[in-house]
């Protein structure tokens, strides 16, 4: 049985190490923050100027001066801090953030990723996603394995316009948890019931799998 | 000090002319000058130029002015919420350049700092990098990518003071910083504005030098574009 978002993003909640700091994109990384195991210290960035993001606010609580970078109405946490987009794409690309989670349209065996322009169809723009995957020390995409009308969105090459180069480093898909290394995608899990040759069949970049495949537990 | 104080955004804003180039603050619809949009939409000033990091929603904000064909060029990250934008775009009538949000907020930080190019890792392999130079540092590519000035800066904070200092609240900062220190003419709206010494210097994100005009505003809607709850 393949993951659905939830289980894609207990998943990768599992990546989270005490101390990290971490931008999460829109979408499915959105969700890891309900998965943050108990007791854990993680920091949440959000690039529109937050450090420390808390939850949703309760009624009475919402400000329209506290949202987060999907224009969410948010809130701080003890200890949270708020500076500017200047400053917030600093920690940025200094490094300081440990790990960015982001959505994807299509990902290529050596790491590039597209997931911000279908030309003709969708000009949204790229917000804070290029900056994100130029400077990640750790980037995790968070995605289906397949588009929808079944296309492998795990690739030799992209076919839409890239917004970054090598820069992705593992994978968490509704069949897989899948490494980038040099000689292509690594296979490291398989969703539960799912088989290496389903995996295989809905990979169009080189799979790479070595010895026994484990499932994923969630 | 100087005194930057002016009654209101049609006297803040009635030297800009037709064809300016404006930076106008805020994320989303977070922070962003409602006094003096409505004032450019009251005049009707045509031909701007727009440095902003979303163009707004469809009825509010920089869509207003997308409405009624004022803008010509439109310099952002990111224009998602905004459907006759989309359209305007893909049909040609507007001019737009899009930039990663970290080059779009460090263009303008050098515009005002006087850093004329600088170095980012941002769009290097992809189409953002096309036509510009890009050189090696300790074996990474970057692109070099220029400042970004504006005639005038509209921008809005928390809490002023009659020099010009400002102080903003929340997530409502994020470009405005920047924006107030590249804009040749610098128009801040605050929600009070209080006499010069009732501000403690300490607390000051924006030194009044920057600020050329600033007045109290009024009338704020504060649109909320997500309003995400959870049960109390």
């Amino acid at each position: 049985m393949s993951l659905d978002k939830h289980g894609i993003a207990k998943r990768i909640a599992q990546e989270l190490q005490e101390g990290f700091y971490v931008n999460l994109g829109i979408g499915i990384p959105t969700l890891v923050a309900n998965y943050i195991p108990e007791g854990m210290n993680v920091v949440l960035q959000s690039e529109n100027g937050l450090l420390g993001m808390g939850p949703f606010p309760t009624e009475d609580q919402v400000d329209p001066d506290l949202i987060n970078a999907g224009k969410q109405t948010v809130t701080t946490l003890p200890g949270s801090a708020i500076f500017s987009s200047a400053e917030s794409f600093a920690m940025i690309r200094g490094e300081h953030v440990h790990l960015t989670i982001l959505g994807a349209m299509e990902v290529s065996e050596r790491g590039d990723i597209a997931n911000w322009k279908i030309p003709g169809k969708m000009v949204k723009g790229m917000g804070g996603a290029m900056d994100l995957v130029a400077s990640a020390k750790n980037i995790i995409v968070a995605m289906q394995h397949t588009s929808k009308d079944g296309q492998s969105k795990l690739l030799k090459n992209c076919t839409l316009p890239i917004t970054g180069l090598q820069c992705v480093k593992k994978i968490v898909t509704d069949l897989a948890v899948l490494e980038v290394t040099e000689d292509g995608f690594k296979l490291l899990e398989r969703a539960p019931g799912v088989t290496v040759e389903q995996i295989q069949a809905a990979t169009e970049g080189k799979l790479i799998v070595e010895g026994d495949i484990p499932e994923i537990k969630v | 000090m100087i005194n930057k104080v002016v009654q209101n955004a049609a006297a803040a804003c009635q030297d800009i002319p037709d064809g300016a180039t404006l930076m106008l603050g805020g994320f989303g619809l977070c922070g962003i000058p409602e006094n003096a949009i409505q004032e450019l939409l009251r005049k009707g000033i045509k031909d701007l130029t727009c440095i902003s990091n979303n163009a707004g929603v469809d009825d509010f904000g920089i869509g207003l002015l997308l409405q009624k064909r004022q803008v010509k060029k439109m310099i952002s990250s990111y224009v998602g919420e905004n459907a006759e934008f989309e359209r305007q775009l893909l049909s040609g009538e507007l001019e737009v350049e899009l930039i990663p949000q970290g080059t779009l907020a460090e263009r303008i930080r050098a515009g005002g700092a006087g850093i004329p190019a600088f170095f980012t890792p941002a769009g290097y392999g992809t189409e953002v990098g096309e036509g510009k130079e890009s050189r090696a540092f300790n074996g990474k590519m970057y692109l070099m990518e220029s400042w970004l000035k504006a005639d005038f800066s509209l921008v809005k904070a928390w809490k002023g003071d009659t020099a010009g200092n400002l102080i903003y609240k929340g997530t409502a900062r994020n470009f405005n910083p920047m924006m107030a220190t590249a804009g040749h003419i610098t128009i801040a709206e605050v929600e009070e504005l209080v006499p010069e010494g009732e501000l403690d210097p300490n607390m000051i994100h924006t030194p009044g030098i920057y600020v050329q005009r600033i007045f109290q505003s009024k009338d704020y809607e504060k649109r909320i574009e997500q309003r995400t709850v959870r049960q109390a």
